[in-house]
């Protein structure tokens, strides 16, 4: 009996265990780890068409949601003050619309000199200490760190408390440090919403929470997500974008010839390993979909690592292909709840990967792929740890 | 072509201006603003594929 989800043995392949998952059936109810049933969708139409169904609920507290999640996120998911990402419209629109203007393609472009500088001067610290070193903890985090506490105005000094703390919340060794986590991160953010630094933080506080429209422990809510959303997936993404390129030469050769080819590139990288494999929903009305007939109440786990490998939506799904157009991927969801940052995101990829390997070009990994430590299931995919040298 | 953007459904994800820049722009608020309502031929590939890759439905396309 196949279930779901199931722990990744490549860092950048979906499960093997999937297999079965593959065989061009979009979407089929099974049994999750944690004992729930749910329909499990890898088709890309029925995924892309379920993610922007105003059936289909976001929100945690409806009955039957598939909670394929750890007990910390699941406690800040079901809590009074969760966040906008998972509540439905019209409460999450209206707050998605007071952080819309922080993420436009424009403002991304006003920030651009600012996020090189951050990739550069990483890059620098970590040529000065030279190598071998944990590409991690030198580089892929310190990039989306510093950029987000800097955007958020959170003082990048606590840099260290803040992404041990999502990192515990996230993938704690146990309940009790993950629950600890949560309470320290929200407690550092209440105290950060009532007199923020400059930065977004503060522009919603004058803007909403002054004027009566958000309450400060909503911002604080807000401000937790962004900041957790802001820096672990990016370098995640960062990471094993690095291992990719590696371990496909004649690919990177073709990524640092030409600076043309890094969007496109960066699309692929982002659907071949697709950090965030479920998108987590609950059908609050009977939907006919392909087929079937999800009833109200019955959970949806759109299995985004495969819809990103559906062969319908991409040809030959398992080639690594810069030169494809790829545009089309979920990596970062689809419908009204389609990652807020992602152009950031892609901001920050754009110009922390070429950096990287222009400046290093010896770059090479300290220790075999397969005998690095990948995540667990049930958060954001990637490695803790990457051995490098040059 | 006739191209629309529904600023009521827009949730600012910015697909529309990342793909054909010369048509879409997002106003202050990051709303979807059209800049030219009846595309170029040359255009209509790319304002096709912002209206395939906007998540919400906004980027309207009458033909």
């Amino acid at each position: 009996m196949i279930t779901y989800p199931q722990q990744r043995t490549c860092p950048y392949h979906p499960a093997s265990g999937y297999e079965e998952l593959r065989d061009g059936t979009p979407l089929r109810k099974i049994r999750l780890v944690n004992g729930q049933e749910a329909w499990v969708v890898s088709g890309h139409d029925q995924a892309r068409a379920l993610l922007a169904d105003p059936r289909v609920s976001a929100d945690r507290t409806n009955a039957g949601f598939p909670m394929i999640v750890p007990p910390a996120v699941k406690a800040v998911h079901t809590s009074p003050n969760r966040p906008f990402i998972v509540r439905d419209d019209p409460e999450h629109n209206r707050v998605r619309r007071m952080l819309i203007s922080e993420f436009t393609i424009r403002r991304l472009r006003e920030m651009r000199p600012d996020i090189e500088q951050v990739v550069h001067d990483t890059i620098d610290t970590m040529l000065a200490a030279g190598p071998p070193t944990d590409l991690v903890t030198a580089f892929s985090l310190p990039v989306p760190s510093l950029v987000i506490s800097r955007l958020l105005g959170v003082p990048y000094a606590d840099h260290e408390f803040f992404e041990k703390a999502t990192s515990d919340i996230l993938r704690g060794r146990t309940p009790e440090v993950s629950v600890k986590a949560t309470q320290d991160l929200i407690g550092y953010m209440t105290a950060l919403a009532q007199d923020p630094p400059p930065g977004l933080i503060a522009r919603l506080k004058a803007d909403h929470v002054d004027t009566g429209a958000m309450t400060t422990d909503d911002l604080a809510f807000t401000a937790l997500l962004l900041l957790g959303a802001g820096h672990e997936t990016t370098a995640s993404m960062i990471t094993l974008s690095v291992i990719t390129l590696l371990e496909h030469p004649e690919q990177l050769a073709a990524f640092r010839a030409d600076p043309g080819t890094v969007p496109a590139s960066v699309e692929e990288l982002l659907r071949y390993l697709t950090i965030v494999e479920s998108i987590l929903r609950v059908a609050v009305d009977d939907i006919a979909i392909a087929d079937v007939v999800i009833k109200a109440g019955e959970g949806i786990v759109i299995a985004s690592s495969l819809v990103n490998r559906a062969a319908d939506a991409f040809d030959d799904p398992d080639r690594f292909d810069l030169g494809r157009e790829a545009a089309h991927h979920v990596a970062f969801g689809y419908g009204v709840h389609q990652c807020l940052g992602q152009n950031l995101a892609r901001a920050e990829l754009h110009l922390a990967l070429p950096a990287l390997f222009d400046r290093v070009p010896g770059l090479r990994l300290a220790a075999p792929v397969d005998e690095l430590e990948l995540r667990p299931i049930m958060t954001i995919q990637g490695v803790d740890a990457l051995p490098v040298t040059w | 072509m006739h191209v629309e953007g529904d600023r009521e459904v827009c949730v600012g994800a910015g697909m529309c201006v990342l793909t054909a820049p010369d048509v879409f722009d997002q106003d202050d608020d990051g709303i979807v603003k059209v800049l030219h309502e009846q595309p170029d031929a040359g255009e209509e590939d790319v304002v096709r594929q912002a209206a395939t890759l906007c998540p919400s439905g906004a980027v309207k396309l009458l033909t």
